[in-house]
């Protein structure tokens, strides 16, 4: 099975670079552009700040008022987005593709002249919905506080991956205009962006406008060296963090530091992760949910980091009546059956057969087109991998995969993180409880 | 810099799909969409939850799950890998209208999946041990819907809005006491009075032909029997015709969770166009009146929307939101003005055409897919919505006026009649609920019955 999207690329003078495919299926085309700047980047005191600048981008700049962007987007019958992670911020639209220039020039608007438009009052409105979007995400919703504890324990303290991507209320708190402004400068500049175009579009045109438009903006001054990114292939031992929490059942992260993403050694990675977790064929469901029913849910999967070090990450809600002991102790089992028996080819043809088939069908979307480019050229400077990913992943061996396992899901390996019940007020019956009336 | 205008818009059409009926009286649809080689199969089947058997609630969507358990010749774990080893998975569930199992495969994998695919739906063995630990995941699920405030919110609006008995105030799913009431031979004899080739309709979307997607509906399924069963559904009414508040327990919460609302309208409705386009500039779009004023102009939340459930049966209409519990009653206050206002003044042609091209134009962006394309098309045998249905939905959409909203929010939102739910913190919220005066109060926990 083979399926190759077209993808043609050039940079303009001031260091964009813009990756054009093709697909006249329907009339409708995507816009992505994806900025080399993430919560990695941020400077200590300003956690959250990388996602907080993302929404102030929604904000208008020079030419556009604010919340004119989602609304001309809307208006001419396209939907919309951003969104930050550790080591970008990507923002996207999809629209009819007669609107192909109106998308264009809103991103080139904000990357140009995005300064004029900010505001006192908009940055603390955008605070007060990002500090709601912490509530919403992580403070009141059950184990939310998953990811900023797997990255405080698998990141050392002065790793750029330790600390919390929505960031802390403290530090959304301090964030200041100032902050919006040395940022934008820093890092939002052409030679730091990458811009892809998929969908209806006629190559012509699409490199006339992106010259028109992003064109005059000039490129910035460089973008600063993130601090030392490489760690050592293992954690060196095991951590462990119990946290109570909200919740009825018990949950388990474990995680394993584990190849780059993009790696020749990141693949077997990934693969271990399906084999262990990927649907309900996978190990752990297998065992933990379907024969042994200690189990609720059970999955596995990368982060996908390119800087450093990647983390793979196995994730296991407990039945109702399991203790975190218990739960522990038994997805440990299934890890060291793993390590010592490694994997058969066809655990490994399952897994890739699954992996596969999501590589195609994720290529139906404009978006995710764009996206996957984007994604590609930023963060390992070749969109045209895009195209590989079936190949990669089918020459992976069962041996690397065991290799993997063996090397880098040993007990001085191990990052886990457990929820665990807190004690509750008892409560009454729906049925029983007593109505309050107001007056 | 000058901002552009749009260019001549290319034409779209939906994809073209056709319709076939097999002799023992199943229908086969397909349409052939060949970008990528994959193809998405749907078996949509009249098996729904609003029929399910009071006092076991969940038991459509139990069967549902129970029919990928195993077939008489092989067993739930095996038939996994054999769907997982071509590259795909057997997914199924039930809704409030219909069951549908599904599969989205590689091209060349997709008569052996299909050959597998068919067995599953006629050949179920149900074993007992399989049941068992269905029904087990189903509690454990019950305790993490409840856990999370959002979970809890629905469930809980939901049972606020209609009256004692109704199916549509129990969970679709079920609830922990009806699913454990649940028996192997009630999914047995649920499967055999509902399962059959008069009431399953075969969907194929992708790299494949007509001729190649009847053939293998016709090889596979062709010898499959059975009627389809009428199934008569009353309607489901509202608890009170009267505003009502309720606070649902949630101690030191960081947020209120909000629904405000009442029961809405059926989804095959004279007026659904006109209603769909009214709940956009309320609060369906980003750039929605409820939205722009709760997130935009207060910060109060991460977002807020408003929607029709769209069932067969009048199912909810709903606001959405979550606030900084500090903020509740003035977030509440705020939804009931743009409520007041969305009923007493025309809108402007402005926010009417922000609204109507919006829905037109995001109409080809929602269709990529080959899954998008097979769940409209199993909306439209659900709905029994006319085959003309998406050729002729942007020009409906375009068709509705300022006055057509105007009559929609006046004629089908009612403010009188609004239910008012937080689930938050009562020692926080309810003095103040209280003085805001919308109508009776409760303040309840919950324990999963």
């Amino acid at each position: 099975m083979s399926m190759r999207i077209p993808v043609e690329k050039f940079r303009l003078d001031n260091g964009l670079l813009v990756m054009l495919s093709q697909d006249k299926t329907a009339p409708i085309v995507a816009v992505n552009l994806w900025y080399h700047v993430g919560s990695a980047n941020e400077r200590s005191g300003r956690t959250g700040f990388a996602h907080l600048f993302e929404h102030m981008l929604f904000q208008g700049s020079e030419n556009v008022t604010a919340n004119e962007h989602f609304e001309l987007v809307q208006r001419a019958g396209g939907t919309l987005n951003g969104s930050t992670w550790l080591e970008r911020t990507n923002y996207f639209e999809t629209v009819p593709s007669n609107q192909l220039a109106l998308a264009l020039w809103l991103e080139s608007d904000r990357m140009g002249a995005l300064l004029p438009a900010m505001t006192q009052k908009k940055l603390d409105t955008q605070r007060d919905v990002v500090k709601n979007e912490r509530r919403w995400s992580v403070d009141n919703q059950p184990y939310g506080t998953c990811w900023e504890k797997l990255q405080e324990l698998a990141f050392p303290e002065w790793h750029p991956f330790h600390h919390s991507l929505i960031g802390s209320m403290e530090d959304l708190s301090e964030a200041s205009l100032e902050d919006v402004a040395q940022f934008f400068r820093t890092y939002y500049t052409p030679d730091n962006a990458v811009l892809s175009i998929a969908g209806d579009f006629e190559v012509d045109e699409a490199r006339k406008l992106v010259e028109l438009y992003f064109g005059p903006i000039p490129r910035g001054s460089g973008r600063p060296p993130l601090n030392k990114m490489d760690l050592p292939a293992t954690f060196g031992r095991s951590r462990r963090v119990v946290v109570e929490d909200d919740v009825s059942l018990c949950r388990i992260y474990m995680a394993f530091r584990s190849p780059v993403f993009g790696s020749r050694e990141y693949y077997a990675a990934s693969v271990a992760g399906a084999i262990l977790g990927m649907r309900r064929g996978s190990r752990l469901y297998r065992s933990l949910v379907r024969d042994r029913q200690i189990a609720a849910d059970a999955t596995a999967f990368t982060f996908d980091l390119a800087k450093g070090a990647d983390i793979l990450i196995i994730d296991v809600t407990a039945r109702p009546d399991i203790a975190a002991e218990q739960l522990e102790a038994e997805v440990t089992r299934e890890v060291d059956l793993m390590r010592k028996d490694g994997v058969s080819e066809a655990e490994v043809d399952r897994a890739v057969a699954l992996i596969q088939t999501d590589i195609v069908t994720v290529m139906q979307t404009a978006s995710e087109r764009a996206d996957r480019l984007s994604m590609f050229a930023t963060l390992l400077g070749d969109p045209d991998l895009v195209n590989e990913q079936a190949d990669l992943y089918a020459a992976v061996a069962a041996a690397e995969v065991t290799a993997f396992a063996r090397d880098r899901m040993g007990p001085d390996n191990r990052a886990i993180l457990i929820y665990v019940p807190k004690e509750r007020p008892e409560t009454i019956n729906e049925d029983d409880s007593v109505e309050v009336a107001a007056s | 810099m000058i901002r552009p205008q749009p260019s001549a818009p290319r034409e779209y059409h939906f994809p073209k799909f056709e319709v076939r009926i097999l002799e023992n009286g199943m229908r086969i649809i397909v349409a052939s969409v060949q970008k990528l080689p994959v193809v998405t199969v749907l078996a949509v089947i009249d098996a729904t939850a609003i029929a399910d058997p009071a006092g076991k609630e969940g038991l459509a969507e139990l069967t549902a799950q129970a029919i990928r358990e195993g077939t008489t010749d092989i067993d739930g774990a095996q038939l996994t890998l054999e769907f997982e080893k071509l590259g795909t998975s057997f997914e199924s569930g039930a809704d409030w209208d219909s069951t549908v199992a599904s599969m989205t495969v590689l091209r060349d994998k997709l008569a052996k999946a299909f050959s597998l695919f068919s067995d599953v739906i006629m050949a179920p063995a149900f074993r007992s041990d399989d049941i068992e630990r269905l029904k087990a995941e189903r509690l454990s699920e019950r305790l993490q819907i409840i856990d999370e405030p959002r979970g809890l919110a629905e469930e809980t609006f939901s049972r606020f809005l209609y009256a004692e008995g109704a199916r549509y105030g129990e969970p679709m799913s079920g609830s922990s006491k009806s699913v454990t009431a649940i028996t192997r031979d009630d999914v047995a004899n649920f499967y055999s009075e509902n399962y059959s080739a008069a009431s399953t309709t075969l969907i194929f979307v992708g790299d494949l032909t007509l001729d190649e997607g009847v053939e293998l509906g016709q090889a596979s399924f062709g010898a499959w029997k059975g009627a389809r069963k009428s199934i008569v559904v009353k309607a489901d009414v509202p608890a009170r015709t009267s505003r009502a508040s309720r606070i649902v327990s949630k101690s030191d919460a960081a947020q209120s969770e909000l629904r405000i609302g009442h029961v809405g309208v059926p989804r095959v409705h004279k007026d659904y166009f006109s209603i769909v386009v009214m709940n956009a500039i309320l609060g369906g779009l980003f750039s929605s009146r409820i939205n722009l004023n709760l997130r935009e102009a207060h910060g109060f939340t991460y977002g807020a929307s408003s929607y029709y459930d769209w069932r067969r049966q009048a199912g909810p209409f709903v606001i959405s939101t979550a606030v900084q519990s500090e903020v509740t009653v003035a977030a509440i206050t705020e939804v009931l003005n743009e409520i007041d206002r969305i009923r007493n003044e025309q809108i402007g042609e402005d926010e009417l055409s922000l609204a109507t091209s919006y829905l037109g134009g995001v109409f080809p962006i929602r269709y990529e897919t080959t899954a998008a394309i097979a769940a409209a098309l199993a909306n439209m045998v659900t709905l029994k919505l006319p085959e003309s249905y998406y050729d002729t939905y942007r020009s409906n959409i375009a068709a509705v006026t300022t006055l057509d909203v105007l009559n929609a929010a006046k004629e089908y939102v009612h403010p009188d009649e609004l239910q008012i739910l937080v689930v938050g913190d009562p020692t926080l919220l309810k003095a103040p609920i209280e003085a805001l005066q919308v109508g009776r109060l409760t303040v309840l926990d919950w324990v999963e019955a």
